[in-house]
């Protein structure tokens, strides 16, 4: 079988897969819902037939657990699209959605705004402060010289730990009492206050951002050998890495304005997605999507239900997952080295 | 002019400059490269052979001069239509992605395939033959990232002929390689430009440049020192001026193409 057919194939599984993981992502928990109900409650809400549902189990899948699993259907797929195309952009097989300074920037855009009380804004100002970090990152690394892209992760770190510490300042210097635990939980990534706006901001950044992407395989591939050799093959090399650099900060910032930042899933998805279709990224970017959201989902499900009633942040879930496959990476790497 | 006039044109660059933090590395060259033809850019390390190159393969553009290749000015022509027509091999350019050599061979078609283009069986046809004329079909399934130099050069070498360029720059395709593989690159350059493809690569070895080059071009500190027909350029007192190095020229035993012995630095 083709790499080709395999991946088909493969896309067809996963999005069967996601499917029902979604229904019974939701079906987990107190209350007692089956799948059944789940899609009962669904087409209900779709204006066919009736709910087999009482009201306050009706509102639990409708009201809370749908959003929220469809939030982290979009966010997993965003942060793990973000992942590829980083990588690829900057040739760096341990770049994410981090490394460029993107979540800490916007981390610190969506803190702001939520500390001058004005939420409504928060996907705007994460999304400006994934923008600003970009740019800020960007220059500083052309102030070094040629944009390289090892110049370009080295002012990428410097421009995160600035983000995380002005983070930390605004924190330090204006919470009190209960918005501290609010903040954090936020900061350390969580689903928890996902409803159907933060649906519908995380499915508009996939469709804006996330799709562009998804189809511009063909030209990420041609960055495999460098710029050089990207421009050679009639890339336009400034123009696309910059489009992509921009969609990247775009989904990025709408992802961690609806969830804050959650870490690994945009570093450690698109690896594992590349050891089962190769690294060609025209089927990379959507299966790494589909990943994505499918782990987000069950990550999320885990933080909600494994300590019930209390909950994790599923920044916490990922990381504990995503730290030892990511040392894992590291040795694999250092030995094929 | 008629398509043959243009052909016969090949690469003519004029007046070329280019710049490189503040420090002038090509200053104002001149040179041609019939159409057809295979010439080598020789001259010794820094002397801008590496970003005049770039400038001829309209990789980089330069600050003042005109790139043109038959009837075309390559600066003038859209990207994709440019990457149809120029191939180019960089020095030692390498991934981090494990892609398979036919994958690698296939980015070539690139500029030939619209935006969401599949691979049509034309594509195929010619990564395969491209496959063939770079002598890396026993490769096709391999690991490009667990490969040899000698063996990643000529995979790259198929990818750029992937392309179907009818103007091929190399920039030291036989750095690193053993002296069969050295060979076997180069009888490969010479027989793509028996069949109608200009080819111009930039070699250290003088011997290889005579062996199978019609023509030399010679940069020293950005200018072109000298330029013509192998024979009568690589001739002990080019050597002597431009590598301070003495230098007897031989007829080769077996071809009778120059052979070049060096003597001792003084």
């Amino acid at each position: 079988m083709s790499r080709a057919t395999r991946s088909i194939l493969l896309g067809v599984a996963l999005a069967a897969l996601l499917l029902v993981s979604v229904t019974f992502a939701i079906t987990i928990g107190p209350a007692n819902i089956t799948p059944v109900d789940v899609w009962g409650s669904v087409l209900h809400h779709l204006g066919l037939g009736h709910s087999p549902l009482s009201l306050l189990r009706d509102g639990i899948v409708w009201q809370l657990r749908l959003p929220r699993v469809l939030t982290a259907a979009a966010v997993g797929a965003g942060l793990a699209l973000s992942g590829a195309v980083m990588q690829a952009l900057t040739r760096n097989p341990l770049a994410d959605p981090y490394l460029l300074g993107l979540s800490s920037g916007a981390s610190l855009g969506a803190v702001a705004v939520l500390l001058l009380g004005v939420a409504i804004l928060l996907p705007l100002a994460a999304f400006l402060g994934a923008l600003l970090a970009l740019g800020l990152t960007l220059l500083l690394a052309s102030s070094l010289g040629r944009i390289t892209p090892s110049r370009t992760v080295l002012a990428g770190i410097a421009v995160s730990s600035l983000a995380a510490a002005v983070t930390s300042l605004v924190i330090f210097w204006t919470v009190t009492g209960d918005s501290y635990r609010e903040i954090l939980g936020w900061l350390l990534g969580s689903l928890a206050g996902a409803r159907w706006p933060a649906v519908g901001i995380g499915f508009a950044a996939i469709l804006i951002a996330g799709l562009p992407i998804m189809l511009s395989g063909r030209i990420l591939d041609a960055f495999a050998f460098g710029d050089t050799a990207a421009a050679s093959l009639g890339i336009n090399v400034p123009g696309a890495r910059w489009t992509m650099l921009a969609a990247t900060a775009l989904l990025t910032g709408a992802m961690v304005s609806v969830s804050g930042s959650i870490g690994f899933v945009g570093l450690i998805l698109p690896h594992a997605v590349r050891l089962l279709v190769g690294p060609r990224h025209r089927p990379l970017l959507p299966l790494s999507a589909i990943v994505g959201a499918i782990f987000l989902i069950w990550a999320d499900t885990a933080a909600r239900s494994l300590f019930d009633p209390r909950e994790l942040p599923v920044g916490i879930v990922t990381a504990i997952i995503g730290a030892p496959v990511f040392a894992l990476l590291l040795t694999r790497r250092r030995s094929a080295t | 002019m008629s398509e043959a006039d243009a052909a016969a044109a090949g690469l003519d660059a004029r007046r070329i400059d280019l710049r490189i933090d503040g420090r002038l590395i090509v200053d104002g060259v001149d040179c041609t490269v019939a159409a057809g033809t295979f010439s080598a850019l020789i001259g010794p390390n820094g002397a801008g052979k590496s970003t005049l190159l770039r400038v001829l393969a309209a990789v980089d553009r330069p600050e003042a001069g005109t790139v043109h290749f038959g009837p075309d000015d390559l600066f003038a022509l859209g990207r994709r239509q440019r990457a149809r027509l120029v191939g180019f091999v960089e020095q030692d350019s390498g991934t981090e992605l494990s892609l398979s050599v036919r994958e690698v061979v296939a980015l070539g078609r690139i500029p030939h395939q619209g935006f969401f283009g599949d691979a049509t069986a034309e594509d195929h046809g010619v990564i395969e033959s491209a496959l063939d004329a770079a002598d890396v079909r026993a490769l096709a399934e391999r690991d490009v990232t667990t490969l040899s130099g000698g063996e990643r050069q000529r995979v790259l070498l198929a990818r750029a002929l992937a392309q179907q360029p009818t103007l091929l720059v190399l920039d030291e395709p036989s750095n690193h390689l053993d002296i069969a593989a050295q060979l076997a690159v180069l009888g490969l350059l010479r027989s793509l430009a028996s069949s109608g493809v200009t080819v111009l690569a930039a070699l250290h070895d003088l011997n290889l440049a005579s062996a199978y080059c019609d023509h030399v071009i010679v940069l020293r500190d950005g200018v072109v020192f000298a330029a013509g027909p192998t024979a009568e350029i690589i001739t002990p007192r080019l050597v002597r001026a431009v590598y301070g190095v003495r230098a007897t020229v031989l007829e080769h035993p077996q071809t009778g193409r120059p052979m070049v012995a060096f003597g001792p630095l003084d």
